[in-house]
C-alpha cells in the first residue's frame, strides 16, 4: 500500500522518479558535477550516485553560495534532479528554479517535507510528487 | 506560495512594471518572486552589493549575466565583484582551455557593463569598499558573507550567486535573515576548554577551529567563548571562511571580539542558547585530520590564498621564503587580487616570491579555474576553503598545514608538518 506525505511547495510541480535520501546537507558548488549528474561531494554520503531524473531530498544546502549557478546549469543541460525535497525552504534550490523559469521556462519542483516525514521516506526507492505537494512513495 | 503578503513601495511597484527599463524589471520580478517565497513581510534599501555570479560555471549562468547586461542593467548602489572564471591577462600560462576562458571573458564584460567595480575577489571586505557598521548590503560569496556579518557587524543575509546582482541592479533586498536584528542573535554556545593560548595564536589554529565550527553549528549562528587571544583580520577571516565551507554559517560571534557580541548576554540578546558544546584539543586534532585528504605520493603544489591573500598574508610569507627555493618538483601558488598584488609588488614581496621559484594568479583562484595542469595531482595548503573544495571539484589530493609548514614541504619537496602546537 503506498504511504502519503503531505508536503509544502515551494516551486509546485509534478515530478516522479527513483529516491536519493541523506541526512546530509549538500553544497552543489564542489557536491555536483552538472555534466553528468554525479554527487561528487567526497566527505557525502550520496557521493558518487547519479541524481539525474531523480528525486533527490536533503535537508538543505550547506556552504557555497555558488549552490545555485550549479543547479541552474544542470537544469539547462537536463542533468538535474526530477525534483527536489527538503525539511526548510531552500532559497539557493528555490532560486535555480525560478531563475531557470524567468530564462527557459522549465521549473524544478521544490517541496518542504517535515524532518519527521523526512526520515520515513529514508527507506523508499520510488517516490512520486504531484501539483499541490504530496508525495507518495 | 504566499504565506505573508509582501509590502512593495511605489519605486519597487514602477520596476516591477517596466518603469524603470527591462533590466530592472527582470531583476525586480525575480527579488520579489524569490522574497515571496523566503516570506519577507517588505524589501528594504541596501548601501552596497558583491556579486558573486561573476564564478563561471558554463552556459546558463554566462546567458543570465549577457540577457541582463543586453537589457541595459546597471548596479543603483556601489557594487564589488566576486573573483572570475579566468586570470583575464595570464590564463595563457596555465591549462584554461580557451573556450573556457572565452565564456569567462564574456562573463567578466557582462557584470564589469553594468558599471560593477572590476574588484574580481573574493575578500572584498579587505579592499576600500569595505561596509560600515550597521549598513545593509546584499553580498554573495559564502566567505564574505560570514565576514561582513561576523566581524564588521554590515547585515546581508547569505545570498546565492545569480540572486545578489538583482539586489545590485534594483537597490533593494528582502528584509529577511540577518538584514534584522533579532535574527542575529546566537543559537548555540561553544566552549573553548584547555586550548592552549600558545595554539590559539596560532594561524593554523583557525581554520581548523572554522571546519569544527561549521559542522557543528549546520545553518545556526555559533557564539564562541574561552578564546583568550585576540585574533587579527586574517586569522578571523579564515575561521569565517572555514565554518563557511563545512556549514551553512553566515554570522558567528566571538564573545569580548566581534562587534555585536561584547558579552555573553549580548550575543544570545538576552535569551538562552538552544544548545551548548565543548571544544577540547580532541575535536580539534579531528577537525584538523579532516582537512587532509586522500593525500598519498610526492606533493606536486603548494597553494596558498583562499580567501585571496591580503598584503598583511603577503607580508608574513616573504621572509619565510627570503633566500630559499623551492624544489623542483613542487611548484608554489599564491592567489590573490589584482591590488593585493599590485601594493604586494610596491612593497616587495613579489620579487622575493619570485625568486623562491614561486607564481602568483589573480582575479580567480584555482577552485573557479580550470587550470591546475593534470599532473598535478597531490596538493598542500593552509586554507580551510582550498582543503575543503579541492577534492570534489578538482579531483586532487590535499594536505593541511600551516604556512610555514607549506613552505617547508614546497622546499624540501615532500610534506613535512610540525605537530608540536597540536599534541
Amino acid at each position: 500500500m503506498a504511504l502519503k506525505i503531505q508536503g509544502r511547495a515551494v516551486i509546485p510541480g509534478a515530478a516522479e522518479g527513483k529516491l536519493l535520501a541523506a541526512d546530509q546537507p549538500l553544497s552543489f558548488w564542489g557536491g555536483y558535477d552538472w555534466k553528468t549528474g554525479e554527487i561528487i561531494d567526497r566527505r557525502h554520503s550520496l557521493s558518487g550516485q547519479i541524481a539525474k531524473g531523480k528525486i533527490l531530498a536533503v535537508p538543505f544546502t550547506r556552504g557555497s553560495s555558488t549552490t545555485t549557478a550549479v543547479l541552474l546549469e544542470s537544469i539547462r543541460a537536463g542533468t538535474a534532479p526530477a525534483g527536489i525535497l527538503t525539511t526548510q525552504t531552500d532559497f539557493f534550490f528555490a532560486l535555480a528554479s525560478v531563475v531557470a523559469d524567468e530564462l527557459y521556462s522549465i521549473t524544478l519542483p521544490l517541496i518542504v517535507i517535515s524532518p519527521e516525514d523526512f526520515s520515513r521516506l529514508q527507506l523508499a526507492s520510488w517516490v512520486s510528487v504531484s501539483d499541490d505537494a504530496i508525495i507518495r512513495f | 506560495m504566499k504565506d505573508t503578503e509582501l509590502l512593495l513601495n511605489a519605486k519597487d511597484r514602477e520596476m516591477l512594471a517596466g518603469a524603470h527599463g527591462p533590466a530592472k524589471q527582470m531583476a525586480m520580478r525575480i527579488l520579489i518572486r524569490m522574497s515571496e517565497i523566503a516570506g519577507a513581510k517588505s524589501l528594504l534599501d541596501i548601501e552596497a552589493a558583491h556579486i558573486d555570479s561573476t564564478v563561471y560555471i558554463g552556459e546558463a549562468g554566462l546567458e543570465y549575466a549577457e540577457k541582463l547586461a543586453s537589457l541595459g542593467a546597471k548596479v543603483a548602489v556601489p557594487t564589488t565583484l566576486n573573483v572570475s572564471g579566468v586570470d583575464e591577462h595570464h590564463w595563457q600560462e596555465w591549462s584554461v582551455p580557451p573556450n573556457w576562458a572565452s565564456g569567462a571573458r564574456r562573463q567578466m564584460a557582462a557584470y564589469q557593463s553594468m558599471d560593477a567595480v572590476p574588484t574580481w575577489t573574493c575578500a572584498p571586505y579587505q579592499t576600500e569598499f569595505k561596509p560600515k557598521f550597521g549598513q545593509q548590503i546584499a553580498w554573495g560569496e559564502s566567505n564574505a558573507i560570514v565576514f561582513a556579518n561576523s566581524v564588521i557587524g554590515a547585515r546581508t543575509e547569505r545570498y546565492p550567486d545569480l540572486f545578489d546582482v538583482c539586489c545590485a541592479i534594483t537597490g533593494r533586498a528582502p528584509a529577511i535573515g540577518l538584514h534584522l536584528t533579532e535574527n542575529r542573535a546566537g543559537q548555540l554556545l561553544l566552549n573553548l576548554k584547555n586550548v592552549p593560548a600558545s595554539l590559539q595564536m596560532r594561524d593554523d589554529f583557525y581554520p581548523v577551529l572554522g571546519h569544527w565550527l561549521g559542522k557543528i553549528s549546520g545553518g545556526r549562528v555559533p557564539v564562541v567563548v574561552g578564546l583568550e587571544v585576540k585574533p587579527n583580520e586574517d586569522q578571523l577571516k579564515a575561521l569565517g571562511a572555514g565554518a563557511a565551507c563545512s556549514g551553512a554559517v553566515a554570522m558567528f560571534h566571538l564573545v569580548g571580539i566581534t562587534p555585536e557580541a561584547p558579552t555573553l548576554e549580548a550575543a544570545f540578546q538576552g535569551k538562552q542558547p538552544a544548545e551548548t558544546h565543548e571544544v577540547g584539543m580532541h575535536e580539534l586534532r579531528t577537525a584538523r585530520q579532516d582537512l587532509t585528504h586522500g593525500f598519498s605520493g610526492k606533493l606536486d603544489m603548494v597553494v596558498l590564498g583562499s580567501p585571496h591573500f591580503s598584503l598583511a598574508e603577503f607580508k608574513q610569507l616573504a621572509p619565510l621564503l627570503r633566500g630559499k627555493t623551492r624544489h623542483n618538483n613542487v611548484r608554489f601558488l599564491v592567489t590573490s587580487s589584482r591590488i593585493m598584488a599590485q601594493l604586494a609588488r610596491e612593497a616587495g614581496y613579489m620579487k622575493i616570491i619570485e625568486d623562491f621559484g614561486g607564481q602568483l594568479t589573480v582575479d580567480t583562484c584555482i577552485l573557479t579555474s580550470p587550470m591546475l595542469p593534470a599532473e598535478i595531482h597531490n596538493l598542500m595548503t593552509n586554507s580551510a576553503k582550498f582543503s575543503y573544495y579541492a577534492p570534489g571539484l578538482l579531483n586532487k589530493t590535499i594536505s593541511y598545514g600551516s604556512l610555514e609548514d607549506c613552505v617547508q614541504s614546497a622546499v624540501e619537496g615532500k610534506i613535512i608538518r610540525d605537530e608540536s602546537a597540536w599534541l
